[in-house]
């Protein structure tokens, strides 16, 4: 159905859209002025259907669906357009109308479930005040019932408990229930589940599906994930820098992308049918280079630079009055990882995978077995031999955030490694800056920038070159894709690509999402509660899973069954 | 839980005799004689010397001085002081009067730094919010003892609201105007304090889903921004209890209020070894149990905090 369709059908039926947006803008008040977030955004909803905003950050996909409740922040406006809620315009109704509607008519299901509830108050609680503000009936019996609709198992006891004890995805089923309780007729679910796992994301959608099906509820779904979109979407809208660049219904768009935007979203949507990132030379005619490559792919299989064997890492749990429980974290894993390749970890939150991680990079003592890093046990090193250790295996983290030092500029940022290791003068050590800037593609004249004047991408190519800095050989990246944007996060995987061909790195990357690994590991380990479940070559394992937690992994990712396989030249 | 309150009651005992002793040993090693200061210009015969030096303990060596009095303490006898008055009936007769005063002054800072600062932080940047923040400064920014005299010249004597001075009979009413001069300095901190927690609080994501939720502004104001604001901000009241129950000597000097700072500031000019460390071991217990207390305020507010490690 095309929106000449639904104006066509409009005039006919009596059927109206929900939610249709007309000509929306919203601008921003800055300091420096006033900024035009949403340029020109148009959609309509018809009752029971599914529509996904898709975009990166930045593209005006939350504003133009926070507009839609009324929860513009306080210096953004509605500078023009209109906001249909069935027939209503509430671009610009008061609050006390907004108020009215919020809840009841406009349910909204929030990105982050961390930060969106209240830790000072007990779930049971939050979830009556919204019965209660919008006239429903809340005894216990109504706020059990609506947290057991939304999936949550044994809900009367859980309501009587606080959001810290619930875990991710529990605390998202009880803002699922939040935003549908009062059965309102448009929900709002913003990237519901980007902070979850995959298997997690997966059974939560199905649930949201089910529920607003059952409930005729039409749903607006943002996402910055194309397949997620398509998987779940009738229709999908796509939004760059403020625009509605292209829309129509979900197949249709994904097979034939119209827009060059759209097309690049396509195309760099990390999915099964990816393959393994070929780097940019090898890719190349020039003959003379093409020799290095094979070069470093014989010496690739010469030796194995990290041996893990039989690891093992115990917590002590406290189970009150000076009792202990045993949990392993990390049960009985060996691997081994051959210099100059990638080997990934896969598995979901509190499979034991950043344990691993930890351990590999001497920043937690295993309890038992051997971490054997270049022929040398690494449990026995001490003082500068752990020094040097350091020096030769880095960290690359997930938060490009929260691992760069704020007060911190990019080059004393970069420097600093060399500076700890005393390596270099003043001035040699600039001149390596400056190296590692052109490596990670970023100017030179950013050296003298903070942090937060840059980008997220920005930030991880910084932590890339701040890992680069003491020429390891080894860097363990800690989910270092996992926050950034579809068409950001394949720019850096190329990178990281490009780098372990030049500098013959070897990668131990530590990921919950498979459609990354599908693209940068040669080996993957899959790891479920802190056991390794099954090990190979990339390509077997996504051929042909052996365990079925794999086959779980693989099925959940979104849209991987959708999307088609990127022309690769 | 009880565990907890357990441990941190024995934790009273060390620190209890570690600043005993300090306080002791200070008082000790002050330069110049007590008995001698006593007497002024006169020169009394060495057999009344050597009898108060005796009844005082302080003939004997410093180890001596302080076992004693440690001992004394557990007998609940905490001696006379250089006038022959029991230290315990003085210390009775301070105590209730600065306790009044302190909780006075909390409850005036609590109140009005809270409702202000609610205000403020709301309304963020605005004319209201800009007004309170340099208001806020001066009157820290103002040393007491100006603030104190100026509060006793204009409401007390020129104006007439409230009795200039408070004197022996200390009661709600007479204690309010040191009450205001000793609130107004944490007033500020806990306004400044509470903008900075709501303005924060404000742009929480949980906020924001209150509001889709449907919830009216005060309600959404009140159980989602305020209830969490208040955190920091109970935390800061009750440590500044525990500051004010030490009694304020420049303000109980100003308006004439006989409690413990007045007391103790007596027998600090004075040298009175045992007054000074009885004040200070009460005061003490005061500051272990007000901290005490706010620990477990604390886990109340904010049910994230557990006590077992």
């Amino acid at each position: 159905m095309t929106s000449a369709n639904i104006r066509i059908d409009e005039a006919t039926a009596p059927v109206r859209p929900i939610l249709e947006i007309k000509d929306l803008a919203i601008t921003f008040k800055t300091g420096s002025g006033e900024v035009k977030a949403v340029k020109n955004a148009h959609l309509s909803i018809m009752p029971g259907e599914t529509v996904a905003i898709v975009g990166e950050s930045g593209s005006g996909k939350s504003t133009t669906a926070l507009a839609a409740i009324g929860l513009l922040p306080n210096n953004g406006r509605v500078s023009a357009g209109q906001i249909l809620l069935d027939g209503e315009d509430i671009a610009h109704a008061s609050e006390k109308r907004m108020i009215e509607l919020r809840g009841s008519h406009i349910g909204m299901v929030p990105q982050d479930p961390m930060s969106n509830l209240n830790p000072v108050w007990k779930i049971g609680y939050q979830v009556r005040e919204t019965l209660k503000a919008n006239g429903r009936p809340d005894g216990p019996d109504d706020v059990a019932r609506v947290l057991a609709e939304a999936g949550l198992p044994d809900a009367a006891r859980r309501a009587k408990q606080y959001p810290h004890e619930f875990s991710g995805g529990m605390r998202q089923r009880a803002l699922i229930a939040i935003g549908l309780s009062c059965q309102p007729k448009l929900l709002i679910a913003d990237e519901p589940t980007s902070a979850l796992d995959v298997t997690v994301q997966r059974r939560i959608l199905d649930h949201l599906d089910k529920m607003t099906t059952e409930l005729g509820t039409s749903v607006l779904l943002i996402t910055h994930d194309l397949g997620l979109a398509a998987e779940r979407a009738d229709k999908v809208i796509v939004m760059y820098q403020g625009n509605v660049v292209e829309a129509g219904p979900s197949l249709e768009l994904l097979r034939n992308p119209q827009h060059p935007y759209t097309r690049r979203l396509v195309e760099s949507a990390p999915s099964l049918a990816s393959r393994r990132i070929q780097v940019a030379k090898e890719q190349g005619v020039d003959a003379g280079d093409l020799l290095a490559p094979v070069a470093a792919a014989q010496s690739r299989v010469q030796d194995e630079v990290l041996q893990i064997k039989n690891l093992r890492k115990i917590y002590k749990l406290r189970q009150g009055l000076g009792q202990t429980s045993d949990f392993a974290a990390v049960d009985d894993v060996s691997f081994s990882v051959k210099r100059g390749t990638t080997t990934a970890i896969v598995g979901e939150s509190g499979s034991g995978k950043s344990t691993v991680a930890k351990m590999v990079l001497q920043l937690e003592k295993p309890s038992e077995g051997q971490i054997i890093f270049d022929g040398v046990d690494t449990a026995g090193l001490k003082g500068k031999e752990l020094f040097k250790f350091r020096r030769r295996v880095q960290p690359i983290f997930q938060d490009p955030y929260g691992s760069l030092d704020p007060m911190y500029n990019i080059f004393r940022t970069i420097e600093e490694p060399l500076r700890v290791h005393k390596i270099g003068n003043a001035a040699s050590r600039e001149k390596k800056v400056r190296e590692l800037l052109d490596q990670v593609a970023l100017p030179q004249s950013m050296m003298q920038r903070y942090p937060n004047e840059l980008s997220g991408g920005q930030r991880q190519r910084i932590a890339i070159a701040r890992a680069l800095a003491l020429d390891p050989e080894v860097i363990i990246c800690d989910e270092a894709v996992s926050a950034l944007d579809v068409l950001v996060q394949a720019q850096v995987l190329n990178l990281l690509a490009d780098l372990q061909d030049n500098l013959g790195l070897t990668y131990l990357f530590i990921t919950h999402d498979l459609a990354v690994v599908r693209q940068i590991a040669d080996h993957v380990c899959v790891m479920e509660k802190g056991k390794l479940v099954e090990t190979g070559s990339t390509d077997d394992v996504f051929d042909n899973p052996r365990e079925a937690y794999t086959q779980a992994l693989l099925d959940a990712i979104p849209g991987g069954s959708l999307l088609l396989p990127p022309a690769v030249a | 839980m009880v565990r907890f309150i357990f441990r941190r009651l024995l934790q009273v005992i060390p620190v209890f005799l570690g600043t005993t002793l300090l306080v002791y040993y200070m008082v000790f090693a002050l330069p110049g004689d007590p008995i001698a200061a006593l007497f002024g210009d006169r020169q009394p015969p060495q057999s009344v010397i050597d009898a108060l030096r005796a009844q005082y303990n302080l003939d004997q060596p410093f180890w001596v001085q302080y076992g004693l009095f440690i001992k004394n303490l557990f007998t609940f006898n905490l001696g006379v002081d250089f006038t022959q008055q029991p230290i315990a009936d003085s210390l009775a007769r301070a105590f209730p009067v600065t306790a009044m005063l302190a909780i006075e002054a909390l409850i005036i800072q609590a109140v009005f730094g809270i409702a202000f600062g609610v205000f403020a932080g709301l309304k963020k940047g605005k004319l209201f919010d800009s007004t309170v923040l340099v208001v806020s400064l001066l009157v820290i920014a103002v040393p007491t003892f100006v603030l104190g005299f100026v509060f006793q010249l204009v409401f007390g004597v020129q104006l007439g609201w409230a009795k200039p001075t408070v004197g022996a009979n200390a009661d709600w009413g007479n204690l309010i105007l040191p009450a205001v001069v000793l609130g107004l300095v944490s007033f500020a901190y806990v306004l400044r304090l509470t903008r900075a927690s709501v303005s924060e609080n404000m742009n929480a994501d949980y906020v924001r889903t209150a509001t889709a939720k449907g919830l009216s502004r005060p309600r959404v104001v009140v159980a989602h921004i305020l209830r969490n604001s208040l955190i920091p901000v109970v935390t800061y009241l009750g440590a500044n209890l525990g500051g004010l129950m030490g009694g304020a000597i420049v303000t109980e000097g100003i308006f004439n209020v006989p409690g413990v700072g007045n007391k103790l500031f007596q027998a600090i000019a004075r040298s009175e070894g045992p007054t000074i460390v009885a004040i200070v071991s009460v005061l003490v217990l005061v500051f272990v149990i007000t901290n005490l207390l706010v620990d477990l305020l604390y886990a109340w507010l904010d049910p994230r905090i557990r006590y077992d490690q």
